[in-house]
């Protein structure tokens, strides 16, 4: 057994350019553990669905390789596709269909006998809360019941690697959070997964391992821990139970802080900083704290300053190839 | 994948295109009944009576097959074409081309479906026909295979056109000012030997002619056109669109960026 074939998912050097000339893909090298809950994070039309269309085959690859436990998913297919479920970002089953046909229908796809097929289709969706809707067209649901419709579909065979594409998206706070609870009850029992996502916070909460991609190019692939780590500001905030008539002053010049209300103000400080210090301040000018939370996102935080560093890097490279052709084109001249 | 899962994944296309077109029999069903009944009472009764005999029958027996075959031709290219392109359209062709569905099992459950379309509405229009005169059927097999063949054969094309679609206007110009005329001129009303001398060598290039007439043949024991050689060309145009097909699913056209 090769290293590669240890991984859920193992991709090399995956380029993709699109008819049109656009280059989405420029390179693409990227494992995925065995039991991992992975986020793939990037901004719109940095590449993650391009990845998914061709973890998928529904996008063709230009170059490189993709193995599914092992299996190259050009090359074996079938074994690549069984051992994978997809939940894509736009809602892609026929809006006539009764909602427990099209699960049904999908373990048909994978071979599942009727038997089997009619006892998965139960199973999951029960789990997803949406057996009393199997009757109902699909177009009858809401946003939030066709994403989990989807995700049931998707789970039917019951693959070893399952990816969704922004899954949460357009779904309340409350449904979000017992998605959530689902996706690492199943991770939790083996399953890979894969997770793209808008809302950092749940990359935050649900994946242990990370990558951000940006313009088709990976520029981050850590462990979410090791990620945060390199989180050199904070912010918090303070809720009291006396009335502040202004914010708290420090002799420390890296503590920063900001009024907000008569019982509520800020704190901006290095992520290295002590808190019992931050606390002793405050005891010292009489301020008396009832809680205290995070401003920002954290990764989100991260997240903005790996593109912004990415931005830089590429506008610097662009800027020294503009300087390397002025001087070629200048040597060409004196020749 | 295993032969059984082969067999149980072609089936699930089947049955849901079968779903699919008994859920909106009304507009796939029903339609074509009403327009060759008419046609039956029209031409072939009320018109039919004063033509008198056509090829040597009854005029009205005379039209019967090609009615009959030109509600299969139809109906089988329809709805591989509809039914196919509304899925890319809806995007849930992508069900099926996530999975490990094989490519020849995913055109021969399409085209399955639209054969058991063609056959079912065939079946009506077969059934309505006896109204109007007393069918006798004189070569079973050979009637059977024909018609399993054409609506094979429309079927395969409906599915290639569909492929090939990107709006609902393109899966309805072929229909429109290809598949008509081919029926309509393809001797469904009149024998060619109707036609001046270059009528029927024209006529002699629309394969749909070679269909009707053997068609004709297997249900009346009379044809305008070699039964064999027609059958020979059945089988030719099957196997050409079939494998057309094959490469155009594996190619990835209309269906993979």
């Amino acid at each position: 057994m090769t290293d590669r074939a240890q991984h859920a998912i193992s991709i090399r050097n995956l380029k993709k350019t699109y008819a049109n000339g656009y280059e989405a893909l420029k390179g693409v090298d990227l494992d995925v553990a065995e039991g991992d809950f992975f986020a793939l994070l990037g901004p719109n039309g940095a590449g993650k669905s391009t990845i998914i269309g061709i973890i998928s085959t529904l996008v063709r690859l230009t170059s490189g390789d993709i193995q599914i436990f092992g299996k190259d998913v050009a090359t074996h297919v079938y074994e690549a596709k069984l051992s994978l479920g997809v939940v894509p970002q736009e809602v892609n089953f026929s809006q006539f269909e009764k909602v427990g046909d099209i699960v049904r229908t999908q373990a048909g796809y994978y071979g599942l006998s009727p038997k089997l097929a009619r006892e998965r289709t139960e199973k999951y969706l029960k789990k997803l809360d949406l057996w009393d809707k199997r009757d109902n067209r699909a177009r009858m649901l809401s946003g939030g019941m066709k994403r989990r419709l989807m995700i049931a579909r998707a789970l039917v065979h019951e693959p070893k690697l399952l990816i969704l594409d922004e899954p949460t998206a357009g779904v309340d706070i409350e449904l979000r959070r017992s998605m959530w609870d689902f996706l690492q009850e199943i991770n939790r029992n083996g399953t890979t997964i894969i997770l793209t996502t808008h809302y950092l916070e749940e990359a935050e909460h649900l994946c242990r391992n990370i990558a951000i991609i940006n313009h088709g190019e990976i520029i981050e692939n850590t462990s979410m821990r090791s990620l945060l780590s390199k989180l050199q500001q904070q912010t918090l905030i303070f809720d009291c139970i006396n009335e502040v008539s202004a914010a708290p002053q420090f002799d420390d010049k890296q503590i920063q802080s900001t009024w907000i209300d008569a019982h509520t103000f800020e704190v901006t400080m290095p992520a290295s900083h002590d808190i019992n210090a931050l606390f002793a301040a405050l005891t010292d000018q009489g301020v008396r704290v009832k809680g205290m939370r995070n401003k920002s996102n954290r990764l989100e935080e991260l997240f903005l300053s790996r593109l912004q560093h990415g931005r830089e890097s590429q506008a610097q490279t662009e800027s020294v190839s503009e300087e390397q052709k002025r001087l070629n084109k200048k040597e060409g001249a004196d020749v | 994948m295993f032969n059984s899962h082969i067999f149980i994944a072609f089936q699930t296309i089947l049955v849901k295109e079968v779903r699919r077109f008994t859920r909106i029999w009304l507009q796939t069903l029903v339609p074509p009944a009403i327009t060759i009944g008419l046609y039956f009472l029209i031409f072939g009764n009320l018109i039919g009576r004063r033509i008198g005999e056509m090829g040597g029958y009854n005029y009205i027996d005379f039209i019967v097959p090609g009615l009959i075959m030109m509600a299969v031709i139809q109906n089988a290219y329809a709805n591989v074409s509809s039914s196919f392109f509304s899925n890319k359209f809806q995007r849930c062709i992508e069900e099926i081309l996530v999975s490990p569905v094989p490519n020849y099992v995913i055109l021969l459950g399409f085209v399955a479906g639209g054969m058991a379309r063609g056959l079912m509405v065939g079946m009506i229009v077969t059934i309505m026909s006896f109204i109007f005169t007393d069918l006798h059927i004189e070569h079973i097999g050979l009637t059977l295979l024909v018609v399993l063949l054409t609506a094979m054969v429309f079927a395969l094309a409906g599915f290639i056109n569909a492929l090939f679609a990107n709006t609902f206007d393109d899966i309805s110009i072929i229909p429109t000012f290809v598949l008509t005329p081919l029926i309509y001129l393809g001797g469904v009303f009149y024998s060619v030997e109707l036609l001046p001398e270059f009528g029927q060598w024209i006529s002699a290039l629309n394969p749909v002619l070679y269909m009707i007439n053997t068609f004709r043949y297997g249900i009346l024991g009379s044809s305008d056109v070699n039964v064999w050689w027609a059958l020979g060309m059945l089988f030719l145009f099957s196997g050409i669109l079939f494998t057309t097909a094959i490469v155009l699913l594996r190619r990835g056209t209309g269906l993979r960026h």
